[in-house]
């Protein structure tokens, strides 16, 4: 995928350079967000629910904080439970995939009867219950994100080497003696990769909502600041009806537009790959 | 033929929920032993709690402990709320209805505004009214429904104050008449209902636009309009009832996505469905009720999935032939 095209499909429309600019600046922040941040994001005031002025440009909290600074250091912990939860997700997914459409039988029945158990039962009360039932931390909401956020990529995984395993140069291989480990490794993977990368980007997006749902229902990890959880302090506190707009706007839109970036990249790369989709949009 | 095929959708539905009862009976009597909650009481002895794990059958071996427990649910003893003492049972039955009625109103109208915003930007393929719909739709699809539901209590709620921001009545009235008190009931609806309705419709509009597009591409929408029929009945009576279909199974995948809604929804507007209570739960470590709410959805969801699966089955003679 790292080719010239990718780079052409990327930048050459006005969906692809969104997309990377706005995500290129998320993991800026994300990445120095605790330098960037004015005022120390924990810290209280007197200064409760005031509106943006020069020394608080986006006002303060319940606590007196600063806004600004809290949605500086709040970014990290969206893109970190986003990439690392999509990773997991990619991984058993992959796996999943791959052993039951490669080996079929009753290894094949098995893992579609989980993969498709896992896209029947409703997500978020599944990761509800998990988070609820572990202490809520971050390795907790990657984990529980993770794990249940799989079994698309495992349904796309699967059909494509269902596909790839009839192709001629497969059975070549085979007839030639090469091992399940090589076939998998020098044939079925590179044709596979691409459509897992693409489903991942999408996928991460859906993490970034999941961790935000999670830590504004009181679950996620209670010593850091994220999106998710400053919109909970917010609406807990009642900024919503004391017209604290400064501070439900800005995390509710930072999610936004981060997951509107990373999705607008993903359905891109599902277009290169599929070029049917193309000609619908 | 067909009674075999709805036969087996039938009993794939009925194992899934086998395998979530399953599910459940590992998560909260395996993982989480209800006894340990209470073991952390400070003055209980070793055989307070004995007795209590004989009370909770926890003693018994799993197998049976599974029975018991699967037994308990088919009678819909879903065990007692730990914060009000009551069955939970009770209380989701109380609920229901109010989610019923707000996830379905949702639905209905993202189905309804977001197909047809879906007809009207393939109509218009790449032009600023597509671009507009379509931004529009991605920035909804990308945004969490519990911010947009926020904005619109500040908006309408607190702003220009013209709507209720939460519960399904106003507190303290005495109604003079059923129709007053639907009329409170819808008042109160308009709000969270809007925020669902704009949760959904992305979906349904980017299924609906490209399903459009596929389909006015084809050979007989070029007939008809050679026929001279006008273009916009061309749409009306022949594009638009062939690129319906997909939104049946779009319906279908949305149901997760829905009750994720609810629960979220339901608590910014102190809505008394399964979500609030699910909320409540959360926050007050209620495994009983987490664990009823969480069966309750589950169930839901593939009842309205299998649903999904006979209606795709009378609409699609495609599959009936297989």
């Amino acid at each position: 995928m790292n080719d010239g095209s990718t780079r052409d499909l990327l930048l050459h429309s006005w969906r692809g350079r969104f997309g990377l600019s706005v995500l290129g600046l998320f993991l800026f922040i994300a990445a120095f967000g605790s330098l960037l941040a004015p005022d120390d994001p924990d810290a209280s005031s007197t200064e409760v629910l005031a509106p943006p002025s020069t020394s608080h440009l986006l006002g303060t909290t319940e606590q007196g904080s600063d806004v600004l600074s809290q949605l500086l250091v709040g970014a990290q912990v969206s893109i970190v439970v986003g990439f690392a939860a999509a990773l997991i997700s990619a991984v058993l997914g992959s796996v999943v995939g791959l052993a039951g459409g490669y080996y079929g039988g009753w290894t094949d029945r098995i893992l579609d009867a989980l993969e498709n158990w896992f896209l029947v039962i409703p997500t978020l009360p599944l990761m509800i219950v998990l988070a609820r039932l572990l202490d809520p931390s971050l390795t907790v909401l990657i984990v529980v994100i993770g794990l249940t956020s799989w079994a698309g990529t495992g349904r796309i995984v699967r059909a494509q080497v269902l596909t790839l395993r009839e192709r001629s140069f497969v059975e070549r291989a085979r007839a030639l003696g090469a091992s399940d480990t090589y076939i998998i490794r020098k044939h079925v993977l590179p044709n596979t990769l691409p459509l897992i990368f693409a489903n991942t980007v999408l996928i991460i997006a859906v993490a970034i909502l999941s961790e935000a749902a999670l830590s504004f229902l009181g679950l996620g990890d209670p010593t850091r600041i994220s999106w998710g959880t400053m919109l909970e302090s917010a609406f807990s506190s009642g900024a919503p009806s004391a017209g604290a707009w400064w501070y439900v706007i800005p995390p509710g839109l930072c999610i936004s537009l981060l997951v509107l970036a990373v999705t607008l990249i993903g359905f891109l790369f599902e277009e290169h790959i599929n070029p049917r989709l193309r000609e619908a949009t | 033929m067909s009674g075999r095929w709805l036969a087996g959708k039938t009993l794939a539905a009925l194992l899934t929920l086998v395998f979530v009862i399953i599910f459940n009976f590992f998560l909260f009597r395996v993982m989480g032993d209800p006894t340990t909650q209470l073991a952390r009481l400070p003055n209980a002895s070793p055989e307070e709690i004995a007795k209590l794990r004989a009370d909770y059958g926890i003693d018994k071996p799993l197998p049976s402990q599974f029975l018991d427990y699967a037994g308990d649910i088919v009678r819909l003893d879903l065990g007692i709320s730990q914060r009000s003492r009551e069955p939970v049972w009770e209380e989701i039955k109380d609920a229901l209805p109010w989610t019923l009625l707000l996830v379905g109103t949702g639905t209905l109208l993202a189905t309804l505004i977001g197909s047809w915003m879906g007809v009207i930007a393939a109509t218009n393929r790449g032009k600023t009214t597509d671009d507009g719909l379509l931004s529009f739709s991605l920035f909804t699809y990308a945004s969490p429904e519990y911010w947009i539901g926020i904005i619109l209590i500040l908006l309408f709620a607190v702003a220009i104050p013209i709507l209720p921001a939460g519960q399904q009545v106003t507190p303290g009235i005495e109604f003079t008449s059923w129709f007053a008190e639907a009329l409170d009931v819808a008042e109160h609806l308009i709000l969270p209902a809007t925020a669902m309705t704009l949760m959904l419709l992305g979906q349904y509009f980017l299924i609906m636009r490209s399903s459009m597009v596929d389909v006015l591409t084809e050979d007989f929408i070029t007939v008809k309009r050679a026929t001279g029929m006008r273009w916009d009945r061309v749409v009306r009576r022949h594009a638009v009832p062939n690129a319906l279909l997909p939104l049946v199974t779009l319906s279908a995948i949305q149901f997760g996505t829905v009750v994720g809604g609810a629960i979220t929804i339901e608590t910014i507007f102190s809505w008394p469905g399964l979500g609030e209570l699910s909320f409540n739960a959360i926050n007050d470590k209620d495994f009983p009720v987490l664990q009823g709410t969480f069966l309750v959805f589950s169930a839901g969801v593939i009842l309205a999935n299998l649903i999904a699966d006979i209606l795709y089955f009378f609409l699609d003679p495609r599959v009936q032939s297989r």
